[in-house]
């Protein structure tokens, strides 16, 4: 098969189940049909992988981005671990 | 003889050698330790009856491992006060949170719910939902800060009916001390009740943002690892936990009013954080 665009050798590569045509000359792509959606669905699983979930909690907990938990010396702090 | 040195005498009495020493604790309770003996002074609020069965409880075998046996299982009567006595063990070091052992805890939770309740003899109710009660009838003021935690207090729904379990009744890092090894400690609140109440504190400082969530999770995961019945299947803590974390929430809230109160202070940036939970749950 020849470049559409530069009439160079287009070489056939699978990756990943996709059928990839390749210009030797011009390095330009050509798809199958329906390759293109393939590729499509697996960049989005790729993006998809989930970020970590929030620490669930109860709806009125405090946000918990951010804190650095500095008050552990704090004396109420302390006091209120250790008593009733 | 005051009652320290009635303490002391006793103490001696049960193999207690060297120089007593006062134990700081609540302002209504008097821990005294001399050596390898501890004498516990109840508070006068307690009920006498009921603190008999506890202590009866936490010598059974049932308990062995789990909870500090006293060292007789009776409760005696000294100038008025209920007294009993323990055998001496090393508390959680305060300056160590770090190393605090929150899975060891959680361990000796999940084993004392576990524990059948026609092995132990009868006890009283636990006495978790009482003390916040207790903590929020407490506040004298009639501010804006005590407004909020009544009105909060007052609108908690009711809580829905689960089996009662043995439960500690009133559990904080305090409440562990280490001999051979770890065991729960202090039987003033121990009881039949719904156990969720137990790992109500260390839940209401993390709703609160005090608690390190990495720290929340090794305990409530250590929790549910040990087969720890509170939580239903495990899949959302928070269904159990929801009611009793925010009656703690509030309990502690009261607490740290009644404490800034009497020390004429304002309420800290801690304190605050758990006056600023309450408000979140009057609006959840």
């Amino acid at each position: 098969m020849q470049c559409p665009k530069c009439r160079g050798t287009m070489r056939t590569y699978e990756r990943n189940g996709v059928h990839i045509e390749q210009c030797d000359n011009c390095r330009g792509i050509f798809l199958d049909y329906g390759e293109l959606e393939t590729l499509t669905r697996m960049e989005a699983s790729y993006h998809a992988a989930p970020p970590p979930p929030p620490a669930p909690g109860p709806a009125w907990g405090a946000p918990h981005g951010g804190h650095h938990y500095g008050h552990h010396r704090q004396r109420s702090w302390v006091g209120m671990l250790f008593s009733s | 003889m005051d009652l320290e040195a009635e303490l002391g005498v006793i103490a001696a009495a049960h193999g207690g050698t060297g120089e007593p020493v006062l134990h700081p604790t609540r302002t209504d309770v008097v821990v005294l330790r001399r050596g390898e003996v501890v004498v516990k002074a109840h508070s006068r609020r307690d009920d006498a009856e009921a603190l008999r069965l506890r202590v009866r409880a936490a010598a059974s075998a049932a308990l062995s491992g789990v909870l500090l046996p006293p060292l007789r299982p009776d409760v005696l009567t000294v100038a008025g006060r209920a007294v009993t006595l323990w055998p001496a063990g090393a508390p959680v070091a305060h300056d160590e949170l770090d190393s605090a052992p929150w899975e060891e805890g959680a361990r000796l939770l999940a084993r004392l719910h576990a524990v059948p309740l026609p092995l132990v003899p009868p006890l009283p109710e636990a006495g978790g939902p009482e003390r916040a009660a207790r903590a929020v009838r407490r506040m004298p003021g009639d501010g804006p800060v005590e407004r909020l935690l009544r009105r909060a207090f007052e609108e908690l729904p009711e809580p829905e009916p689960v089996p009662g379990l043995l439960a500690h009744g009133d559990w904080h890092l305090g409440q562990l001390v280490r001999r051979d090894r770890w065991l729960l400690i202090d039987v003033d609140d121990l009881g039949v009740g719904d156990p969720a109440w137990d790992l109500a504190r260390p839940a209401a400082w993390y709703a609160a943002g005090l608690l390190d969530p990495a720290v929340w999770e090794r305990f409530v995961g250590a929790y549910l690892a040990f087969g720890g019945p509170a939580l239903g299947d495990g899949a959302d803590p928070w269904r159990r936990l929801d009611l009793p974390a925010r009656a703690v929430t509030i309990q502690l809230a009261a607490v740290a009013v009644v404490n800034a109160g009497r020390e004429g202070r304002e309420l800290d940036e801690v304190e605050q954080s758990l006056v600023e939970a309450c408000n979140r749950i009057v609006r959840a």
